[in-house]
């Protein structure tokens, strides 16, 4: 089925570079790569296509992978699309930023499908991609002011704790470690 | 936080009483009794009706994500139960589904059919609630919460003998289930499951033709289908507005192309409808225990190749998922060979059917807002995560 729906994106949308990602799990759940320039297209068309409607996007992931699995690193996005009306699917959909670090930009799927609007939201707050065209792109999980990526699998925790340290070993080390640091800073 | 700015009055206005057009910003929440837990909705209002609603999430937040990340995959089965804390065994199920997709794992039938009785005894403990709740927020302090309530307690305490706990079961396992059903517990859950219609019954006759309920159910919070689908509302919120999805159906995930049952749909998308599909729904959960107490065969409990230490999958991803009684949840995973998964997603219903909230509050007054923010229906460990 998957190869039927690349061939017909292939056709339909010219100039889109769509490539097959296979699954090794018994799932079977394979999934098809689209390049960036081209995913709103893309995606417009396999909603409105007559004969594929996938109407419903359900789920939205961003995942991390590290220079140690795949070289270069990059962040990846991951939709998960079903046809309400055909009673259809999953279509797996994923879209790679170019790296982890600056080029992070990818095209916002939610004037697609609205319900990646809080997933996609999430994935900035909690991954640090940016999604180009997405209505209203801000935290959602963290506060305002917060500034790293907790999901990045390279995320370090802050050690600058605002309460009481608790009486755990590891803990009163970080606190310990922080306050060293400080008194060095001046 | 950005909101449309607020017009200051000048003083003159002011000491004139006419602030016509004045808008006024306030937050609902987190503190307010009826956000079922800590959410907050900031609220434009023109007078009394809303113009501009923004929900703010991560009150509740404590990134599960990335804990099941540095932790075994059974290891978080038990964090499951913490999401949607009123259905645990349905958070479970939906868990060990997707994990069972991934490493290619086969559930026994009788452990499936202990599925299927525990997740619909779980549907009729949420959508009482729901209800019960929804008519807290109508005014009717107590009494019908109470009623709801009382029954609840019969399903949690079969949940206790079973499980060993109310609400926080932890009771399903990769392959199976955990542990064989005590002495008399299916003639508890039988007594229980024959008694539930009259409560039922009781209830609609308290609400379901109360003309204060319909004046303040009907037509308000309509949520058209296109939208619904295109916002991926899902669960008996979609059902509500006539769109007929419903993933036992559509996915028939364990056994459920062996029930005879139907699904309820609305034809409004407003509160009435969102009440009346929660319903109807109860009744058909009955239909499907009665069939599924009936025909519980014989047999292990367990997948004899499913292993409990040492579990890796092999390298690959499965996205598993089913009709949660708030509507599709679904666990994504991806497995790298290791004892943990490298990417453990939660797709929340709660917070997914919120994104329409707006929506269907604007242009209605603060009371309204409540009422059709209590028939999304949304659990805050869910939707925070």
């Amino acid at each position: 089925m998957l190869e039927e729906i690349k061939a017909r994106l292939d056709a339909a949308v010219p100039g889109c570079r769509s490539e097959m990602i296979l699954n090794g799990s018994p799932s079977g759940q394979h999934s098809l790569l689209l390049d960036s320039a081209h995913a709103v297209e893309a995606a417009t068309f396999l909603r409105d296509h007559a004969e594929l409607r996938f109407d419903y996007c359900s789920n939205v992931t961003g995942v991390d992978w590290l220079e140690a699995q795949h070289s270069p690193g990059y962040l990846e996005v991951v939709y998960h699309l079903y046809s309400m009306e055909k009673k259809r699917g999953p279509l797996v959909l994923r879209l790679r930023t170019e790296n982890r670090t600056d080029k992070v930009h990818l095209p916002s799927l939610t004037p697609v499908w609205r319900s990646a609007e809080f997933q996609e939201r999430e994935i900035f707050d909690l991954y640090g991609i940016i999604f180009d065209g997405h209505p209203d792109l801000r935290r959602i999980l963290m506060w305002d002011e917060f500034e790293d990526h907790p999901m990045r699998k390279d995320y370090v925790e802050p050690d600058d704790y605002e309460y009481e340290p608790t009486a755990h070993d590891d803990i009163l080390a970080k606190a310990k470690q922080h306050a060293m640091g400080k008194s060095q800073e001046p | 936080m950005t909101t449309a700015p607020v017009k200051e009055a000048t003083h003159d206005e002011r000491a004139a009483g006419c602030g016509q057009d004045e808008l006024l910003e306030i937050a609902l929440g987190p503190h307010h009794p009826s956000t079922h837990g800590v959410f907050r909705m900031d609220v434009v209002l023109d007078g009394e009706r809303v113009v501009k609603l923004k929900p703010v999430f991560g009150y509740l937040h404590r990134n599960h994500e990335k804990i099941a990340e540095s932790a075994s995959y059974l290891a978080s089965m038990p964090y499951t139960d913490r999401l949607d804390y009123i259905c645990s065994l349905t958070n479970n199920w939906a868990y060990a589904l997707a994990v069972e997709k991934l490493a290619g794992l086969q559930v026994p039938e009788r452990a499936e059919y202990i599925r299927v009785i525990t997740a619909e005894l779980t549907r009729l403990v949420n959508h009482t609630a729901t209800i019960g709740f929804l008519t807290q927020e109508m005014g009717a302090s107590g009494t019908p919460l109470m009623y709801a309530f009382r029954e609840r307690e019969k399903i949690l305490d079969l949940f206790e003998s079973l499980t060993g706990s109310r609400m926080m079961c932890n009771y399903m396992r990769f392959g199976g289930c955990r542990v064989e059903l005590p002495a008399g517990w299916l003639e508890q859950t039988k007594k229980v499951v024959e008694e539930f219609p009259r409560f039922l019954d009781e209830y609609e006759q308290l609400l379901t033709g109360n003309e204060i309920f319909m004046a303040r159910a009907q037509g308000v919070g309509i949520l058209k289908k296109d939208l619904a689908i295109d916002a991926g509302v899902t669960g008996p919120m979609l059902r509500a507005s006539g769109v007929n999805y419903d993933i036992r159906k559509v996915d028939k995930y364990g056994i459920y192309d062996r029930f005879d049952f139907k699904i309820p749909l609305g034809e409004h998308g407003d509160v009435y409808d969102r009440y009346m599909v929660r319903m109807l729904e109860m009744r058909e959960s009955l239909k499907i225990l009665h069939q599924a107490l009936r025909d519980l065969p014989q047999g292990p409990l367990m997948d004899p190749k499913a292993k409990i230490r040492g579990f890796r999958p092999k390298p690959g991803e499965a996205y598993g998922r089913i009709e949660a009684p708030k509507g599709e949840l679904g666990f994504y995973l991806i497995s790298d060979g290791s004892p943990n998964p490298y990417r453990y997603r939660v797709r929340p219903p709660s917070l997914i059917n919120l994104t329409v909230l707006e929506d269907m509050c604007r242009g209605y007054s603060i009371a309204d807002t409540i009422v059709i923010f209590g028939t999304v229906d949304i659990v805050l460990g869910e939707v925070d995560r």
